[in-house]
């Protein structure tokens, strides 16, 4: 059942991926496109725009959720090309155990750094 | 067109005598229309009759003579040698697979993971299943769900052919799941669920990566890359609660409710229990 359930989270995290890439490459690279629509003409990255964002409850949301999705569909790939060297019961569990932790301990500090940008910006006169 | 003198190169290992495989040259003459089982039949007739293999129909029916030939598994009874060019005919066993001796694999763990997917139509009616009084009800686009997965001929070329069978032991691989969805896309089936709870678990299709090889050298056009898939579509959305299965056909009922003359009565069991 484990699999299954595993499989489906990093589908699920995959399409995550797909659409919050694909609103971070709208806003970073393509911003002359957008400015024909009326979204003005600020650098994306200029200082003033990165804070914006960072004080912008929806960014900060969506980082979040890029952060958590991208790590799962990785750490389950990188899973599975571990699992290809054909370890034996004790490693897979050592690598299961590994990759969770890992991948925690990286969310954590990832979604940390997010929540803390807007009081280190403001800090930081922005 | 007369015969070509060709070279059969095969590989002959016998586990606990040899140290490790070794390759022979045989040379034959190929008339036109040879098959590579002709070849080997002849190689043992002439040179090497100590040489094994497995092979019976010659006709590409009954599945026995998979073998490595010229690099890319195939039926040895279905492949003739001018279709190979060259005058070299390499032959090895199934990668993938145990030697039993020379070009006979070990296909147990293959039929095991079969056997362990329920490869039958399961069913509550099983009165019905042992003394059938009559057909089930199945459309034939109902048929065509399911119909090339049911012409595998269980050769194992599929699974030779697997990168993922190659490192990944507990994988059950194209031809156990392919024979999952022949009868889980059938019907008249109900057994989606027992099959589930081995096909969740780390032997089902989540290992796969799409590499679609097992397609490629089935001899019987079976495309079991896409049973796979199917099967993680099915189970996937079973999982979400997006899976709805109807119940399984009902046996087809008589005409105006009677019974209709002239059907034949079952064959008599040739099997008995125990």
């Amino acid at each position: 059942m484990r699999d299954r359930t595993l499989w489906t989270w990093h589908v699920g995290a995959g399409l995550v991926i797909l659409v919050l890439l694909g609103l971070h490459m709208a806003i970073m690279h393509l911003d002359a496109t957008l400015g024909l629509f009326g979204t003005g003409d600020v650098e994306p990255v200029d200082w003033e725009s990165v804070v914006s964002r960072m004080q912008d409850l929806f960014f900060t949301v969506t980082y979040v959720l890029l952060l958590g999705a991208a790590l799962y569909h990785g750490g389950y790939g990188l899973r599975n090309i571990l699992l290809e060297l054909n370890p034996g019961p004790g490693l897979r569990r050592a690598i299961d155990v590994g990759l969770s932790v890992g991948g925690l301990a990286l969310f954590a500090f990832g979604t940390w750094a997010a929540l803390a940008a807007p009081g280190a910006a403001t800090a930081a006169g922005g | 067109m007369g015969s070509q003198s060709v070279t059969f190169r095969v590989r002959r290992y016998e586990p606990g005598t040899d140290s490790e495989p070794r390759w022979e040259d045989h040379r034959i003459a190929a008339a036109p229309g040879m098959t590579v089982l002709d070849g080997l039949w002849l190689v043992k007739e002439h040179d090497a009759p100590s040489l094994a293999w497995r092979s019976s129909c010659r006709m590409g029916i009954c599945g026995s003579c998979g073998m490595h030939i010229n690099g890319r598994p195939r039926l040895a009874c279905n492949t003739q040698v001018s279709e190979l060019g060259g005058d070299i005919v390499s032959v090895a066993p199934l990668p993938n697979f145990a030697i039993v001796k020379d070009l006979v694999p070990d296909l147990a763990p293959m039929f095991e993971a079969h056997r362990g997917l329920a490869p039958y139509l399961v069913r509550e009616d099983t009165a019905e299943q042992e003394a059938p009084t009559r057909e089930y009800r199945q459309t034939p686009h109902e048929l065509e769900r399911y119909l090339q997965f049911s012409y595998c001929i269980k050769c194992g070329c599929c699974m030779a052919a697997c990168p993922t069978v190659a490192t990944d032991p507990q994988y059950a691989g194209p031809m156990p799941l392919g024979q999952a969805q022949r009868y889980d896309g059938d019907s008249r089936d109900a057994g989606f669920g027992r099959r589930r709870a081995v096909l969740s678990g780390g032997s089902g299709p989540w290992r796969c990566h799409f590499a679609g090889e097992c397609s490629q050298v089935c001899p019987k056009g079976v495309d079991p890359a896409k049973a796979i898939q199917l099967l993680k579509h099915d189970l996937v959305f079973d999982l979400l609660r997006l899976h709805r299965r109807a119940p399984a056909a009902p046996v087809a009922e008589a005409p105006h409710g009677a019974p209709r003359e002239g059907i034949p009565a079952a064959p008599a069991r040739t099997v008995t229990d125990g």
